[in-house]
């Protein structure tokens, strides 16, 4: 009796809530951290990225629209479904990153904690970062934190899942919608990941992730007019030409530093926008 | 309609002039730059004039600063930081800056006299806008000094360390107390670069300061020209870069300090729509409209320059407000019942006339007041365009002057779509009385600032700012803190 083979997957973009191959046709191989071979993975195209800009702006509005309580539910449930596939995104992290399996274990335990830590911010936002401002006049005045809109995501190369929850949790917890890049070399993690939007309730399109080549893909997100922030953490050397790019439309641009405290809002703060409203008083 | 068709309805009424003195100002021929507590010769560096646009008369000549002179007040920022203000205990800084508000409260009238006669601005509104508004963000953010522990930003913020900031023409002392005042407070030190040609009212605050005691070096006051303020972006001795201009200059800031450790805030242009719903107070519209695009002759990045009244509306609301902008009296700004001053400078003039020259050649209804300008100085008579279209580049360029473009809109969707639809997102304004339809168009205008029933309300306490491709950052508040902290 010969041994059951395995049913392989195929690994594809996760864009506005659906899991298409590249438009271009391109996939790439991906190998495991001993070299083996993983996957054939999508190569996103520039065209990929500008649609998944389009899918990510409609998201937004809705996912905005929603209140802050769904929404810290969404990225609860979100938490949900990575717990009761742990194991599998252990696998994942294992593979890619070449741990041992208690060291996977603790990253991939991690990152659902991290889900979790924000899923908690969803209605604390506005109160930590707004207020009303006691103005000289017969007005009611108010500042509220709301979504910068789309942010494009270069995702850590390293960390590939951890980092890649770093990135795109604190943009998606605020209101925003994003475009990830997932680690080149790395990706798989981070697609398993974003599949399990799909059964979290979020509106297709608030997390697009593209798997392919970095250096291909980056700097047309960096230049996107659409794009409203970047986050270019997992961008290397290529960070300052990219932030030098971001200026073009004036973007809003994060890079994590080595000492970030991982309480630190910074992040949260980049990509929301005060906005203040005047009201007038009177009979 | 042609140009100067307006009819006055109260033509027969005029007021005699009722001149403030030009001797207040008590203005030097010529300035120094002020770095580490003094000014410096002014014979040690080239000078440039300062005119009164409304004259186009020399008021002094200002020294334009090198690279060199920006290297010196770097230094001195940077050793004032490390040596002084560095180890100034919050109190201590909240006390000196309670010092300059008192003493920006008592040379008001002074400062007031020279900021019209060096921008052309209406002497009523240096003296009830901008002098006093100065005086109060110093006054706020005083008070924040000793307290950035509860600003919410961690239990011990730090400051970021020498600050240079660019600041524009339009509220020449107003937007230097908006940068000077939270970077002091916060704890840093300063390299502030006035703009070419309104450099006179900072160089009064520089006196203050020496009145106030404020230790040498913290705060350094280069004039000069755009390579002065370049060469203060690319200093590698400054921690932080605020600015506040044109949206063409922030992206160049921008990509110059993309790739260094420097900090970045960014206040840049705006095409701001004033949106007018059916059921507003009309007569308190029609003032709005005014104030939202006259104010400072339309020279403010925030200005109502695109005005979207419902379509149901649109007949009597333009009828009243040409009506209304027929009166509006127009010429020399040190004239207490001046409604709309000079405009700038020549070059803004310029840019101002090709604009609207693009407007009518893309076909829009130009209305022009029949006022009479003055033979000397820069002018320009308020205008409204009706029949524009959201292509016009006069309904997407920011014209910086006394223009407005007129759109119209039937449902509060299409308002706030139209709205938008611009590359900016600095501010807006809502008319209506039902509190709901404002909230929910609030709600949805990308902007940094809304003012329902009202317009241009600037205070310390509120914070300002853009969103898109006005810049990031915000000024005032407690959310203006965070622009001089480490956090």
């Amino acid at each position: 009796m010969s041994e059951r083979l395995d049913v392989k997957k195929t690994y594809k973009l996760v864009v506005n809530g659906a899991f298409p191959r590249s438009e271009s046709g391109r996939s790439y191989q991906v190998v495991a951290a001993d070299g083996k071979f993983l996957a054939n993975v999508a190569q996103a195209s520039r065209k990929d990225l500008r649609e998944a800009v389009v899918a990510a702006r409609a998201a937004q509005i809705k996912w905005w629209n929603a209140t802050a309580y769904n929404r810290g539910q969404v990225l609860y449930r979100w938490a949900e479904m990575a717990e009761s596939r742990r194991e599998e995104l252990v696998e994942h992290v294992q593979l890619a990153e070449g741990l041992k399996k208690k060291d996977a274990q603790l990253s991939v335990a991690r990152a659902i904690d991290r889900i979790v830590w924000y899923s908690g911010w969803t209605d604390k936002v506005t109160q930590v970062l707004g207020g009303a401002n006691p103005v000289a006049g017969p007005f009611f005045n108010f500042s509220l934190p709301v979504p910068s809109g789309v942010i494009g995501v270069v995702a850590p190369q390293q960390s590939s899942l951890e980092g890649f929850v770093e990135a795109v949790a604190a943009p998606i917890c605020v209101g925003n919608a994003v475009v990830a890049l997932a680690s080149e070399l790395r990706p798989t993690p981070a697609i398993v990941l974003a599949e399990m939007t799909a059964t979290s309730d979020f509106p297709g399109g608030v997390l697009n992730v593209l798997t392919g080549f970095t250096g291909e893909l980056v700097a047309p997100l960096a230049t996107h007019e659409d794009i409203d922030g970047v986050d270019l953490t997992g961008s290397g050397e290529l960070s300052d030409e990219l932030a030098r790019l971001a200026a073009g439309s004036i973007k809003r641009v994060y890079r994590a530093r080595a000492n970030d405290d991982e309480n630190s809002l910074r992040q949260l703060r980049t990509f929301v926008e005060t906005s203040t409203v005047w009201h007038t008083i009177g009979q | 309609m042609t140009d100067h068709s307006l009819t006055s309805e109260l033509g027969g009424l005029s007021y005699d002039p009722a001149p403030e003195s030009a001797s207040i100002a008590r203005l030097q021929p010529s300035y120094g730059l002020f770095l580490d507590g003094e000014f410096t010769a002014p014979e040690s560096h080239e000078q440039f004039a300062s005119l009164n646009p409304a004259t186009e008369e020399t008021l002094a000549t200002v020294a334009l600063a090198s690279s060199a002179d920006v290297d010196t007040a770097v230094a001195c920022a940077r050793r004032a930081y490390t040596k002084v203000w560095s180890k100034t205990t919050g109190a201590e800084r909240a006390k000196y800056l309670f010092r300059i508000a008192r003493l920006i409260q008592e040379r008001s009238r002074e400062l007031a006299v020279v900021e019209t006669l060096d921008n052309g601005k209406p002497i009523r509104e240096s003296r009830d806008v901008d002098i006093p508004l100065a005086a109060a963000h110093f006054f706020y953010y005083a008070g924040w000094a000793d307290k950035l522990e509860h600003a919410g930003f961690g239990a011990s913020p730090r400051p970021i360390g020498v600050a240079g900031q660019i600041i524009p023409w339009n509220f020449p002392l107003l937007m230097a107390a908006w940068k000077l005042a939270p970077a002091l407070a916060a704890g840093n030190t300063c390299v502030l670069k006035p703009a070419e040609t309104t450099p006179l009212s900072a160089l009064i605050l520089a006196e203050i300061f020496q009145q106030a005691g404020l230790p040498d070096g913290v705060v350094n006051i280069v004039t000069g020209d755009g390579t002065t303020g370049a060469a203060l972006v690319d200093h590698p001795g400054v921690d932080k870069i605020a600015f506040t201009g044109s949206t063409e200059v922030g992206r160049l800031i921008q990509e110059r300090v993309a790739a260094t450790p420097k900090r970045l805030t960014l206040e840049l242009g705006g095409k701001g729509a004033n949106i007018v719903f059916e059921d507003a107070p009309i007569d308190e519209v029609i003032e709005g409209i005014i104030d939202g695009i006259f104010f400072n002759q339309g020279h403010v990045c925030c200005a109502g320059s695109r005005l979207l009244v419902q379509e149901s509306v649109a007949d009597e609301v333009l009828r009243r407000l040409l009506r209304r902008v027929d009166q509006l009296r127009v010429g020399d700004p040190m004239d207490k019942n001046t409604d709309v001053g000079a405009i700038n400078s020549a070059a803004q003039l310029e840019r101002i006339r090709e604009l609207t020259t693009w407007g009518e050649e893309e076909g829009a209804t130009r209305y022009t007041s029949a006022c009479e300008l003055p033979d000397r100085g820069y002018w320009f008579a308020p205008t409204v365009f009706a029949d524009v279209a959201q292509s016009h580049r006069i309904a997407r360029d920011e014209i910086f002057g006394p223009v407005l473009s007129v759109l119209t809109f039937r449902t509060p969707e299409e308002a706030v779509a139209k709205a938008n639809n611009s590359k900016y997102g600095l501010a807006c304004g809502v008319w209506s009385e039902k509190g709901s339809r404002t909230l929910w168009v609030a709600q949805r205008l990308r902007a940094g600032v809304i003012w329902a029933n009202t317009y241009n309300k600037f205070d310390p306490t509120s914070p300002f700012g853009g969103v898109r491709e006005s810049g990031f950052g915000r000024e005032g508040g407690r959310h203006g803190l965070e622009a001089y902290l480490d956090v």
